[in-house]
């Protein structure tokens, strides 16, 4: 039996590539991950965003009445749904000009009780530093 | 020797990033590692059959089939990036996997170390 930790670190700004998209959809897959596993056997991800990467957390996205497609809000609170750790860098946060009013911190509108977390990104570092894989979009 | 899981997100064409992940994985496998190799996103490209090789554009396929040969390579492609590009199964090269992403995080489990390269 053993977890492994997977960080999924977001430095991408929503929309202009897929990457922001793709990395939530992979660490929301690490719901579904143990019917490749042996029993006991767990991943167990995080999602950090970092630097142009806090913009995926912008409320009130209106990809789907402009695009035609789900919005990264969407699979933000999904992973927030499915209680996924999500942290946010504060200095970036900061940095951007936005708040934490701004921001998508719960998905309580979904029936999530997980929120995302504001922290430094020394804080970030710790969390990567426990990881045993980062993947980086 | 251990085990390389790749994950790749960038497109076949307009980039070299797959040529560079294909390479890296031949190298891995030359020295004795496994190569567990994921494309995600646009790289999932890389497993479309019946693609012709001009000199202008990257062409993997003769290299991809000399890695499955090795019996230390396994390649997968995500299945809904595939058919959202209009990539059927019946298009997948000969070798390749389709599966949902789960199947790279349980990949990245049992991996010694994970390459994530990222797309663009």
């Amino acid at each position: 039996m053993a977890t492994k930790k997977l960080a999924f670190v977001v430095k991408t700004p929503p929309y202009k590539t897929e990457a922001s998209r793709l990395a939530l959809t992979h660490a929301i897959a690490s719901q579904t991950v143990e019917i490749y596993l042996e029993d006991g056997d767990l991943v167990e991800p995080a999602v950090a965003f970092c630097g142009d990467g806090v913009l995926n957390c912008l409320k009130n996205q209106k990809a789907m009445s402009t695009y035609g497609i789900t919005s990264i809000e969407q699979h933000l609170k999904n992973s927030l749904l499915l209680d996924l750790k999500v942290l946010v860098c504060k200095e970036d946060v900061e940095r951007l000009g936005l708040s934490e009013d701004s921001l998508i911190m719960d998905a309580e509108d979904i029936g999530g009780e997980t929120k995302a977390q504001i922290v430094s990104f020394s804080e970030i570092q710790k969390e990567l530093e426990s990881s045993d894989h980062l993947l980086f979009f | 020797m251990g085990k390389l899981t790749i994950g790749c997100f960038s497109s076949l064409v307009g980039s070299l990033s797959l040529d560079f992940a294909v390479k890296l994985s031949e190298a891995a496998i030359k020295k004795g590692h496994k190569v567990d190799f994921w494309a995600s996103g646009n790289a999932t490209m890389l497993s479309k059959k019946g693609q012709r090789a001009f000199k202008d554009y990257s062409a993997l396929e003769k290299k991809l089939q000399e890695l499955f040969a090795t019996g230390n390579f396994q390649a997968t492609a995500c299945e809904a990036c595939a058919e959202a590009r209009g990539y059927r199964k019946e298009d997948t090269m000969e070798g390749w996997q389709r599966h949902s992403m789960d199947w790279y995080l349980a990949s990245s489990f049992s991996a010694d170390r994970v390459l994530h390269i990222g797309g663009d």
